[in-house]
């Protein structure tokens, strides 16, 4: 049922045209950024050579590069989780799914895992585009796999906070607005907490993502991301069972 | 209360014949007791209790805003009661509801359309989401095509459907996993007329083998397809009983007659045979008598013998709008008086 719901959620992304739109524009934003960070690299690389223990061509151009693909999944995200629950709610199709033989557990879980397999598919061009380098280079595979787990576990928490705000209301941009506040407002208190040991830092995704960019697997960060993603979609749950309480 | 009322009613289901279901006790595979719901303070549901056989078309009856919706979607797990019991065939809606809800289609009041979709797939999906098994999905799909008259349109993406056959596409989710109960709101709302005869016989179909419940508040429409009629009003059943009995007690025997000349009204109540008669105009009255005992020759004689000079002679016909209105009406001036 979780899979059904998920291909379902798949399906209607990929049916409309602005899905591509922003497939598109995003890849190309990466390939720019990626091809920046190269040219800038290759500029600088006799410099680095001098260096004794110089940073190598994975942490110059793979880690700010991931680095902006988290950000720009903190603006772009909502505008795909604003859909999920807001727009059934207001087009009515909620009543589909509410009296079918399933459990809210079925209907949350399917729309998370059918939006983040689309993410994914998003994210995937970036090892993808990074991996050429290592037809003319060796790469730092560690480091790279720690950004990829530290992305997914990123988009997952952005997933499950926007899909909670999206079934707090009927209009789709009210969602998309108030998961964009919630994001950047947690990434400003982080960035904007000056004292090292400021519990703003600790409520802050990016920040926990911060640890991954530069190789690091933290536990610690890893249970940060599991925490937050299981909160948002039990409040999602329990909303969405407050649906047929309240109506 | 219910006797008084009866008087009055007259269904034209004669096309239709009972259901016969001779060989077996019908059984019930929709029951619903005592339930209500409040928004907020305001009370919109007042224990509310429906019992649906197998084989059984119940018509919702209702203003704008009595409850109707209310009522369906918590009878289709959409809502949750404040109070009372939902069992579809014999399961709990609330404990365990996957299997009860299996048994279920639903038509909301707005089709629940994933309009980005083709017809197939989003069937598909439906089936898929109702249980139907994967392997029998092609089946079912195809019946449900035909029967709903979607054939044509099956590759079609839904939002560049005309409203009539998105109705039909709404129709088509609820019945395509073969329910025992299908709960239909408004079902042919805003469609063309040809198009609204269509689906009439659709449900008249259904009806034959699963159990039907559709709200509405199109009088014809309970006419027309309806087994037995429920009417709500203000968040209560006010009224409800079967098509059959309604014909049977609903023979008001009677006719108007325009006179130029009238008698004196209890001239005319005098003639053997006439029980009652009201005065409606100077001129028009209506004229009741038993069903055995006509005494129309009578009269027509008695008028031209004694020159009323006879205008109009219409045997007495009570609409299902009359019906309505007065029990609407008798139950407005009831909880009135109760204020």
């Amino acid at each position: 049922m979780i899979r059904l719901i998920a291909l379902r959620e798949l399906r209607s992304l990929y049916a409309m045209p602005s899905t591509w739109f922003v497939l598109a524009v995003l890849q190309f934003i990466f390939a720019w950024f990626f091809l920046a960070r190269l040219e800038a690299f290759l500029e600088i690389q006799p410099q680095l050579a001098q260096l004794a223990n110089p940073p190598g061509v994975t942490l110059t151009v793979a880690a700010p590069l991931f680095y902006t693909a988290a950000l720009l999944l903190m603006m772009l995200v909502p505008m795909f989780t604003m859909r999920l629950i807001a727009e059934e709610r207001r087009n009515q199709t909620l009543a589909l799914l509410l009296s079918a033989p399933l459990s809210g557990r079925h209907i949350v879980l399917g729309k998370f895992a059918g939006l983040l397999c689309f993410l994914l598919i998003l994210i995937v061009s970036l090892p993808l585009m990074l991996y050429t380098l290592a037809l003319g280079t060796s790469l730092d595979h560690g480091l790279l796999l720690a950004n990829c787990i530290g992305l997914l576990l990123l988009t997952a928490s952005y997933v499950a906070l926007g899909m909670y705000i999206s079934a707090l209301t009927t209009q789709p941009v009210i969602a998309a607005i108030g998961a964009l506040a919630v994001l950047v407002g947690l990434w400003l208190a982080d960035i904007g907490a000056a004292a090292a040991d400021s519990p703003w830092h600790l409520l802050s995704p990016l920040h926990h993502f911060q640890n991954f960019n530069a190789g690091l697997l933290d536990g610690a960060d890893v249970a940060f991301f599991v925490l937050f993603t299981t909160f948002f979609l039990l409040l999602t749950m329990k909303r969405l069972h407050n649906n047929r309480v309240y109506g | 209360m219910r006797m008084h009322i009866l008087g009055y009613i007259q269904l034209n289901l004669q096309l239709q014949p009972p259901l016969t279901l001779s060989n077996t006790t019908p059984e019930i595979t929709l029951s619903a007791r005592n339930l209500s719901r409040r928004f907020g303070s305001r009370q919109v549901i007042y224990d509310v209790t429906l019992e649906l056989k197998r084989g059984e078309v119940l018509g919702l009856l209702g203003h704008n805003g009595a409850g109707k919706s209310t009522t369906l979607q918590m009878l289709t797990g959409c809502l949750l009661p404040d109070s009372g019991e939902i069992e579809i065939c014999g399961f709990d809606l609330r404990k365990r509801s996957t299997l009860a809800k299996a048994h279920l289609g639903y038509l909301p009041e707005t089709p629940p359309l994933y309009r980005e979709l083709c017809v197939h797939d989003y069937l598909t999906f439906a089936a898929r989401l109702r249980g139907v098994e994967s392997s029998a999905v092609p089946a079912a799909l195809t019946q449900t095509l035909q029967r709903c008259g979607l054939d044509s349109v099956r590759q079609k993406i839904i939002s560049t459907l005309s409203k009539g056959y998105q109705q039909r596409v709404g129709i088509a989710q609820a019945i395509i996993h073969n329910p025992a109960v299908i709960v239909l709101d408004e079902p042919t709302v805003g469609l063309d007329p040809t198009q609204i005869r269509d689906i009439r016989t659709l449900i008249r179909e259904l009806g034959e083998a699963h159990s039907v419940i559709l709200s509405t508040h199109l009088l014809n429409e309970v006419e027309s397809v309806c087994d037995r009629v429920e009417i709500m009003q203000h968040g209560r059943l006010i009224y409800g009983d079967s098509s059959v009995r309604m014909q049977h007690y609903g023979q008001v025997s009677g006719f108007i007659i325009s006179l130029r000349h009238p008698p004196a009204l209890s001239e005319l109540e005098a003639i053997p045979g006439v029980s009652r008669v009201e005065q409606l105009s100077p001129e028009q009255f209506r004229v009741f008598h038993d069903q055995d005992d006509n005494p129309g020759s009578l009269l027509l004689s008695m008028a031209a013998q004694q020159g009323w000079q006879l205008e109009q002679l219409t045997p007495l016909r009570t609409t299902l709008e009359d019906v309505f209105v007065k029990i609407t009406g008798d139950e407005t001036v009831k909880t009135g008086e109760i204020r």
